[in-house]
């Protein structure tokens, strides 16, 4: 029933996706204003990997590809056209003629290749580098032997062809990420270490006043390329606003959007009041909650073991404890994500079964080991729920609750952290696309020191399948290689490296004078709320 | 004199070199790799490692902390690893939001503790000043964060009188300037209780009033200076207790300064800002004892510097 419920919403999502003459019925004008708790950390689109900035530079910035507005369909962006290889491993694009920076200038294709050059730099220090590692050249330039990508070529001022090391399936989606936007040289160059406070791009908005610690302000771009967007005149972004007080100054029609969302201690008061029935979004997010069983510290390099832990916790009370801000998990990949699979049902909730597998096991009188938890509410109070149901069958887990970076550095060792619950770190898909739910957090290459595997699970033949269905980069074969990731992900819940235990739901506010199809406010990639397409009822 | 200030100035320099190397021992010791931080989750090991060589983290300890050292002299506190930006201009940028916190503070604990410390004084021993001490007691011993929402939520939120947190206008001041100075507030009545009472038991006090001189003559012409004195004094010493109380009442209130800064810091662990904030704290506060004593001896010519 609830993946009946889940598919039909993904259904519903589509649906609803803004089409473009719904769009242009909608005038341009009004304003909003957006709050958030922390002070915005950077726009380098090259620099900014967090969830308040990441739609803010999607805004000031284009990339050569996009997707949909409130969906996760790739569509061109400053790419007007594009060809691939037939072995998958030169992507050409056509750019758009006549797109203009926000200073003027026309972007072409030397910005383009200035723009992969200076993000997959390690002078640059971007934490997106590694996205690129497809590209040939790479390796060189992240061992700063050159300062030029041998792969990507400018063909002429609207054709950049890109040549890749590998054939590899997911490009076009790297080529939609932030860290791929496009950045004119002379303003990069003009700002160095703090363009990031003076961004410039070819985007919807541009920057037009940041006062450190207190407000940003996004003004419309008059010369925005694709008509009728964006749909509001200004945004105003105001910082350093506690969730709470963001809710009350959106109840009192001083705010629009809280851009933290609703803030836990009030979900339920406010969800449950009839006056914001209509105003409340719910919305599904890349994103999936687990525990990790280091496969590298007895007893859980036994599969019985990490079976039995995965038939111990009770899933529905954990998501009973998040207000229902959550549902069940069964596999790694969220439900929204392609290569979801619905007739998958994974591990049931059997305490006494489990049991049985730990003597089968040599473990019937239990064992003691350690789950570490990220220490910011929820998570704390969710690790105390999967102790208590793994006390039930004898495993006394001791709860180690640090700061964030500690636990992800305990996770990066071979032989720190027993169990892991990963909530509040890891894991929200970058991208919308399977490979990245695979390569750092279940794949031998995030299996190192520092790494993002915090099981230490590594299966060469499974790791040999992924490189092979990221191979298929035909549109043809995207149905096969769905298929294929399907099957990676449930033998990896053959082997019982997690246990999955929710996909967080997202629940966002908008006040009554914002227009705008439910699905851009909860956006998967635009995250949190596409604001390019927000549109103001008081300019209708 | 001369000697006197030398070798506070001297003193006051050794107190913030230890700090700045305890801070720095403390923050070196975080099992955090701001590296990985900075590279992010899809970086490969090269990229860690270079990113590490660049910030020279992969130096031994005492060369980390002399290069910061030596930085430091020259007035850099080092670029934030998360902003991007010169530490030394985020702290300047919030400066201004802060010293006008805490003058606003300043104000509301001299005039709330005052005015509470001399009635309490002028009614000793009545139900008046019973209750004015239980209250002093409630402000020394409630945490702010406390106080802030909960005037946060009866002015702002229920009677509307004030804005909802934010920083701009006279009216965004005045709730947290009284979270900030409610502490302090509760301190001064009870000094200005006892320094007010000591004084109206002293001779020329009695003199005044058998010349003749009316009764609030005598209370604001001489016994209220004289009851001032230790209380100025006290201010300098209040830096310190508002360098702490910052962190609470702007994150609180949303108000754009450093305290807000640091917090924002130590949830993200960007060391740099972490270490820049707890050095110009502890700086204001070295400062702010420093000034005390100097004008100790004007206020109170008892009092010889040595």
């Amino acid at each position: 029933m609830k993946r009946a419920l889940l598919a039909g919403a993904a259904a519903l999502l589509a649906a609803t996706a803004l089409t473009p003459a719904q769009a242009d019925d909608i005038k341009q004008g009004g304003t909003m204003v957006v709050t958030y708790k922390d002070d915005v950390s950077t726009l380098d689109p090259a620099i900014g990997y967090d969830w308040q900035n990441w739609s803010m530079i999607k805004s000031l910035f284009d990339g050569l590809m996009d997707y949909e507005p409130g969906t996760t369909n790739l569509m061109n962006d400053l790419a007007e056209d594009y060809t691939i290889s037939d072995d998958g491993t030169v992507f050409t694009f056509k750019l758009r003629e006549g797109v203009k920076f926000h200073n003027g200038r026309e972007m072409t294709a030397d910005d383009v290749k200035y723009s992969l050059e200076r993000v997959t730099n390690p002078k640059t220090q971007s934490p997106g580098a590694g996205f690129f590692g497809s590209i040939k050249g790479f390796d060189a330039m992240a061992a700063g032997d050159t300062e030029t990508l041998e792969g990507v070529t400018v063909v002429d001022p609207y054709t950049v062809k890109i040549e890749l090391s590998r054939p590899d399936a997911t490009f076009l989606h790297v080529m939609a990420i932030n860290f791929s936007s496009v950045v004119p040289k002379e303003a990069v160059e003009e700002w160095g270490a703090d363009f990031g406070k003076h961004p410039v791009g070819t985007g919807a908005y541009s920057l037009d006043e940041w006062t450190l610690g207190q407000r940003l302000v996004f003004n419309r771009n008059e010369d925005y390329w694709r008509a009728g967007v964006p749909k509001l005149d200004q945004i105003t972004f105001e910082v350093g606003q506690e969730p709470i007080v963001a809710l009350l100054r959106l109840q009192r029609g001083e705010a629009d959007i809280p851009g933290d969302g609703i803030p836990p201690a009030k979900f339920l008061e406010v969800t449950k009041d009839p006056q914001y029935k209509d105003l409340i979004i719910e919305g599904g997010q890349l994103h999936t909650g687990y525990v990790t069983m280091n496969v590298k510290m007895p007893p859980f390099d036994k599969l019985e073991v990490r079976k039995a832990v995965n038939m111990a916790i009770n899933k529905d009370r954990i998501v009973r404890i998040i207000n229902g801000r959550a549902v069940p998990a069964n596999q790694p990949l969220p439900p929204t994500m392609p290569g979801y699979d619905n007739n998958y049902t994974g591990y049931p909730y059997d305490p006494d079964g489990a049991k049985e597998l730990l003597a089968e096991a040599g473990l019937a009188d239990g064992f003691q080991t350690e789950l570490y938890v990220y220490n910011t509410d929820p998570n704390p109070r969710i690790a105390q729920s999967i102790q208590a149901d793994l006390a039930a069958i004898g495993i006394k887990a001791e709860i180690k609750a640090l700061a964030q970076a500690n636990v992800i550095a305990a996770g990066g060792e071979p032989d720190q952290a027993p169990m892991i619950w990963s909530g509040g770190m890891a894991w929200i898909a970058d991208f919308p696309d399977p490979s990245n739910f695979y390569g750092p957090i279940l794949g031998c290459a995030g299996a190192v020191k520092g790494g993002w595997n915090w099981s230490w699970y590594c299966n060469e033949e499974l790791d040999k399948q992924a490189t092979a269905a990221d191979s298929m980069t035909d549109p043809a074969q995207k149905a096969e290689r769905e298929e294929a990731w399907r099957k990676i992900f449930i033998s990896v819940m053959d082997d019982a490296a997690w246990a999955p235990v929710f996909h967080e739901q997202r629940f966002t506010m908008r006040s009554e004078r914002l227009g705008g199809p439910d699905a851009i406010f909860v956006d998967p990639v635009h995250i949190p709320v596409n604001y390019d397409y927000v549109w103001a009822k008081d300019v209708q | 004199m001369g000697s006197y200030i030398l070798r506070r100035i001297l003193q006051s320099l050794l107190i913030l070199l230890g700090i700045s190397f305890l801070t720095f021992v403390l923050l070196y010791l975080i099992p955090a790799d701001p590296a990985r931080q900075i590279a992010g989750r899809s970086a490969t090991a090269q990229t860690v490692e270079n990113i590490r060589e660049q910030l020279g983290l992969n130096l031994p300890f005492y060369q980390q902390y002399f290069r910061y050292l030596t930085g430091l002299l020259q007035g850099d506190l080092g670029r934030s690893y998360l902003q991007k930006t010169e530490v030394g201009a985020l702290i300047v940028s919030r400066l201004p939001a802060t010293l006008l916190l805490m003058l606003g503070a300043i104000v509301c604990e001299l005039i709330i503790g005052l005015t509470m410390g001399i009635v309490a004084a002028l009614r000793r021993n009545t139900a008046a000043d019973t209750s004015l001490m239980v209250l002093s007691f409630v402000g020394v011993s409630s945490p702010q964060f406390v106080i802030g929402i909960l005037l946060l939520y009866i002015f702002a939120v229920q009677l509307g009188w004030f804005p909802i947190g934010g920083y701009g206008t006279f009216q965004h001041m005045v709730l947290p300037s009284l979270t900030l100075g409610f502490l302090g507030a509760g301190w001064y009545s009870r000094m200005m209780r006892s320094s007010m009472i000591d004084v109206l038991r002293q001779d020329f006090i009695r003199t005044a009033r058998a010349k003749g001189l009316k009764r609030t003559q005598v209370l604001f012409g001489h016994a209220l200076p004289n009851a001032l004195l230790p209380i100025i004094a006290m201010i300098g010493i209040d830096i310190g207790l508002f360098m702490s109380g910052i962190v609470v009442v702007e994150s609180v209130f949303g108000w754009p300064g450093i305290g807000q800064l640091a917090w924002q810091a130590i949830q993200r662990v960007d060391i740099p800002i972490i270490m820049g904030v707890t050095l110009v704290s502890a700086f204001a506060i070295v400062l702010g004892n420093f000034i005390a004593d100097l004008i100790a001896p004007f206020i109170d010519p008892r009092i010889k510097l040595r």
